[in-house]
């Protein structure tokens, strides 16, 4: 069965994110952008290494990323795997910081439907409040969108009243094309975020893909008036590339989404960065890393 | 410890303006003949005015006829010389003053800004990289020729008028200039009544690279210079880009003096947007074609032409995405659009629009809080438009663009046509077949595909029928300064 | 006690390092230690060309431009250092008693030479392309490309001319080079290796390599990864058996004369261009 890809030029898609990159942010609009980008984060650990002493002392960060600078705000949520949510729901109880954990086989997603479901069920029976699941690329890139539809919707089932992300893996999509389509997917099957990638691949949230999806998140908006966020993950690792990504957010969906709620980026050591610009904008002087703590 | 409220706020840009503490600028400058700056013969001073506060920037000394005289007879006597140097030694002064432009780029782009309103993202963009850029080109051309133009002798034509317009001052100076010296000509140049600064500038980097004596003058001044250049004798060729009315006039000065020519003129572009286009990307083009440079570009895409089956979505993103337009204070890094180029020119653009409304166009303009001083104009879309409407045949050059649907392939290609001019135009689709087919039954000198206001300078440009003749780019960019003797 | 000045130490340049030679070996070429280049490092340079191809290739025609032009810029602010480098050199210019006006001359148009071909790099297209206005309904055209990996044997004399005229036009069509340098005067190249190393020549674009030419002009020669091989020898011998060499993976082979003047160095440079560049013709359909 063929499919319909959407048209997108990538000339085109890249000078514009390009273009929105030369934005000019500084003084009070690069703090309220360095509060703002603090405060939609999905503070992340995703490796074979962690443990729940590493997941406790991410959560403190989390909730009080710079003890120094009280109008820092607190991140969104801790993004964890699936064994060490209950560690993270009870140390980041009674703290409005969220605890999501991927699911479904992250990061490849090379697994039965049933143990992509299982997955989600102890992810959300351990006290998940949101799930990031990775579409089937091997359905995707083999032309089977019914089967990628009906994956997420079945996972959706699954979340309960976990609200789901949908990480597309949008390096190994192989076009901008691809990229739109399978946001369209993705929303159409019942995405609450629809999310860039793993930050597992060789590339992540680059303008130009998130310009893409941003576009067929407000498409989809306009046609159907349901509201799906997004979520900018992997390669977003100074201050200039995460507030590059909120003026293309705002400039494509407009300031009604810089809010948690509908806007998030994956990441890690991009909060010390935000710190240190964020303390240079006060202070006139260029950081080091010894300023802030590492987890 | 505080917990960001969920709900979202507004996200202001804090203003961002370039500085100009480090500008060194004179308060007032003379013509530039003979490699130094001089006083007119006849002593007249004109300030030049900031068109996003009317404040005056400096003063400029407008060249007489006397002054038109000597800089002709200095331009000759200089010419033999600066043919008869090697080719590359020619050349190695272009890769100067190609370098030097990028030396001074921050500085350049400021002045181009302050002077004539356009917003410093575009001026420190493109405006002075492309400036530089068109230098460096022709310089590497100078020992090239007989590859560029296939002839088995070619010589300079000699002393060159060029005489360029106020809407990318620069950059316009670097079209005309870079081939017509790489190709052993001299120059005198007149640059724009509103604009003469960078002009001056550039006159600086001449004397800064050592340029010889009399290779190049300027002539700042009005419209009366330049009509006393088209008419004095001892000129090989007129070059001028502007106004398709002027240079009627110019060409007709001309007749029976066997002088070369070339014109640059005004367009009505259409701007086609095929319904399997990429939606989106079609949007950003048609916002860069019509109001990149505030619509002050002669090749601008004013006429839209949407195919019928995506009519209202198109012109509802575009007017969605319109909306987003920053418009102000040039120099602030984070405008779109800036001042309209003086107030001659905005009561130009306002004649135009209210004939549009009264002939029953439906007019929309961009909310925006524009400052009291200055010559601004909110960026307006005008739908409901018929082929017959003023707003649809004459050439507005400002922030307006108006909107004509098409059904079919044939019929967009027919509208797209039926213009006296022929400058440029844009095609959106996905379909590379359609691009082509289109791109070559389009009497247009510069067709853009899925893109729009590009420009290189190994792209030549230049217009069919009203929109001129002669092309600025590539090796087509040698001919028209050089004679071929055998 | 008069100021003990620091010697150089002379190395080879690949993939825009200055290394020693693997091989650990020099010779004494006039009172300085040369590195003797190895098979190895003849490996290691091709590897290095072949890694910065593409990304060379992929840079816009202007930017190539600009890149090479600053590299004159750079030669020519190292002019005094070069000329008295070259002074003297040369054996073959000893014996013939050419004094330091010979040597400026000679640094003097390798500059020139290198400004000549920067300004090939934006050009080469127009002249060498084309549109094929086919007899069907097809908008055909073709376009010249840069080949790949290009090995240079470059000549005895003139050191540093010589070299310029093989290095230039290789580097102006789009491809990056590895150079076996003059044996008999390695200098002048090595220092040029120097300048091109602090101007914005990206790394493992111009490789340059000192040592026994018969012996890396053979590996290079045979060298499977290389798409050219440019012989400026003047050994007749070494050209045929490079010809035979490359025969094994169908290189593209050109044997000139040493450029000993700008002109030399620049009158053919389409022919130069073309004998490292590839055409390419694509068709479109033109319709509906």
């Amino acid at each position: 069965m063929s499919r319909r890809l959407a048209h997108v030029d990538r000339v085109g898609i890249e000078e514009r994110a390009a273009q929105l990159g030369a934005r000019s942010i500084k003084t009070t609009a690069k703090q309220q952008g360095i509060r703002l980008a603090v405060s939609v984060i999905d503070l992340t650990t995703l490796e074979g290494a962690d443990t729940a002493g590493k997941v406790r002392q991410l959560c403190a960060k989390a909730v009080c990323p710079a003890p120094t600078i009280p109008e820092i705000p607190s991140v969104a949520a801790i993004c964890v795997y699936p064994s060490l949510v209950a560690v993270a729901r009870e140390a980041l109880a009674g703290t409005g910081v969220r605890t999501a954990s991927v699911a479904t086989g992250f990061p490849a997603g090379q697994v039965s439907l049933e143990a992509k479901l299982r997955d989600t069920e102890d992810a959300v029976a351990a006290g998940a409040e949101e799930i990031d699941m990775v579409i089937s690329r091997e359905a995707f890139l083999a032309g089977d969108d019914v089967r990628v539809m009906r994956e997420v919707a079945r996972v959706k089932d699954a979340c309960g009243d976990a609200h789901l992300k949908v990480i597309l893996e949008t390096a190994e999509l192989g076009s901008y094309d691809h990229v739109r389509h399978a946001s369209m997917l993705a929303m159409e099957a019942g995405a609450d975020f629809i999310k860039t990638s793993t930050g597992k691949a060789a590339a992540g949230a680059t303008p130009g893909v998130c310009l893409v999806m941003l576009e067929a998140i407000r498409d989809h908006v306009e046609r159907t008036g349901r509201i799906v966020g997004f979520k900018a993950a992997g390669g977003v690792s100074t201050s200039k590339a995460a507030l590059h990504r909120l003026v293309l957010v705002k400039e494509t969906l407009g300031d009604e989404w810089l809010t948690p709620d509908r806007l998030r980026i994956g990441a890690s050591s991009v909060l010390n960065d935000l710190l240190m610009q964020y303390a240079k904008t006060e202070s006139g002087r260029y950081g080091r890393s010894e300023d802030f703590s590492r987890e | 410890m505080t917990v960001e409220p969920r709900t979202s706020i507004v996200w202001e840009y804090a203003p961002a303006p370039e500085a100009t503490d480090h500008l060194r600028l004179a308060e007032r400058y003379g013509l530039f003949i003979g490699g130094a700056f001089c006083e007119p013969a006849e002593a007249r001073y004109v300030p030049t005015i900031n068109p996003a506060t009317e404040e005056p920037i400096a003063e400029i000394a407008w060249a007489g006829p006397r002054d038109v005289e000597r800089a002709i007879e200095v331009a000759r006597a200089a010419q033999p010389r600066w043919a008869a140097l090697p080719d590359r030694e020619r050349g190695k002064y272009l890769f100067r003053i190609a370098r030097l432009i990028q030396e001074r780029a921050r500085e350049l782009a400021v002045v181009e800004t302050l002077d004539g309103g356009k917003p410093l993202r575009e001026s420190r963009d493109v405006d002075i990289p492309l400036a530089a850029a068109h230098f460096f080109h022709y310089a590497g051309w100078a020992d090239k020729l007989r590859y560029g133009v296939v002839a088995r002798k070619v010589e300079p034509l000699g002393v060159v008028g060029q005489i360029v317009p106020w809407n990318f001052p620069l950059l316009m100076a670097a079209w005309k200039l870079a081939p017509g010296l790489a190709c052993g000509n001299t120059a005198i140049l007149k640059p724009a009544e509103t604009t003469p600064l960078t002009a001056l500038l550039l006159a600086e980097i001449c004397q800064e690279a050592e340029l010889p004596d009399g290779v190049v003058s300027i002539l700042p001044g009005d419209g009366t210079v330049g009509a006393t250049l088209v008419r004095a004798p001892g000129l090989d060729k007129i070059a001028f880009t502007g106004s398709t009315a002027v240079g009627r006039d110019i060409q007709t000065a001309l007749a029976g003096r066997g002088m070369e020519l070339t014109l640059e003129l005004g367009g009505k572009s259409a701007n086609i947007v095929f319904e399997d286009a990429a939606i989106d990307q079609a949007v950003e083009g048609i916002v860069n074609g019509i109001f990149f440079n505030q619509g002050h570009v002669c090749c601008a895409g004013s006429r839209l032409l949407i195919q019928e089956s995506v009519l209202d979505e198109v012109i509802a993103k575009l007017w969605a995405r319109m909306g987003r337009l920053r418009i102000g204070d040039p120099l602030d890094k984070n405008t779109d659009v800036g001042a309209i180029n003086s107030a001659e020119q905005l009561e130009r653009i306002e004649t135009l629009v209210a004939a549009g409304e009264d002939e029953g166009a439906v007019r929309r303009s961009v909310a925006c809080s524009l400052p009291e001083r200055g010559y601004w104009f909110a960026p307006t879309l005008f739908t409901d438009v018929s082929p017959a409407h003023r707003i649809a045949v004459e050439e507005i050059f400002g922030p307006v663009v108006s909107v004509l649907s098409f059904r079919t392939q044939a019929e967009a290609i027919e509208k797209a046509n039926n213009s006296r001019y022929g400058l440029a135009a844009g095609i959106w689709t996905d379909k590379g077949a359609k691009a082509f087919e289109v791109a070559s039954a389009l009497r247009a000198g510069v067709v853009w595909q899925n893109t729009y206001n590009h420009f290189d300078p190994t792209a030549a440009f230049g217009g069919y029928k009203e929109s001129g003749f002669g092309r600025e780019g590539g090796p087509a960019g040698l001919r028209p300064y050089l004679r071929v003797v055998r | 006690m008069a100021r003990l000045p620091v010697r150089k130490t002379y190395k080879l340049w690949i993939g825009g390092a200055f290394v020693r030679s693997e091989s650990g070996r020099s010779d004494v070429v006039g009172d300085v230690n040369i590195p003797r280049g190895s098979r190895k490092d003849v490996r290691e340079a091709v590897a290095a060309a072949r890694r910065a191809a593409a990304p060379w290739a992929a840079r816009t025609a202007y930017n190539r431009g600009q890149i090479l032009y600053r590299a004159a810029e750079a030669l020519e602010s190292r002019r005094a250092q070069l000329i008295a480098v070259l002074d003297g050199a040369e054996p073959g210019a000893r014996a013939r008693g050419e004094t330091q006006a010979r040597a400026e001359a000679e640094v003097d148009a390798a500059v020139d030479v290198l400004v000549h071909y920067a300004g090939w790099t934006d050009k080469l297209q127009a002249v060498l392309g084309g549109i094929n206005p086919v007899a069907a309904p097809f908008l055909s055209f073709s376009l010249p490309e840069p080949t790949g990996v290009v090995g240079i044997v470059a000549p005895d004399e003139p050191s540093l001319l010589g070299l310029m005229a093989e290095v230039a036009p290789a580097l102006a069509a789009g491809n990056t080079v590895v150079a076996i340098l003059s044996e008999s005067a390695p200098h002048p190249g090595l220092d040029l290796a120097e300048v091109l190393g602090v101007a914005d020549i990206p790394a493992g674009v111009v490789n340059l390599l000192s040592g026994r030419r018969g012996e890396l002009a053979m590996t290079l020669g045979g060298h499977r990864d290389l798409n050219a091989i440019l012989d400026a020898s003047g050994d007749a011998s070494l050209g045929a058996e490079l010809d035979r060499l490359a025969a094994e993976t169908i290189k593209r082979a050109r044997h000139g004369n040493a450029a000993t003047s700008y002109d030399q160095a620049v009158d053919n440079a389409l022919e130069r261009i073309a004998a490292v560049t590839e055409m390419k013709t694509a068709w479109h359909p033109v319709g509906a």
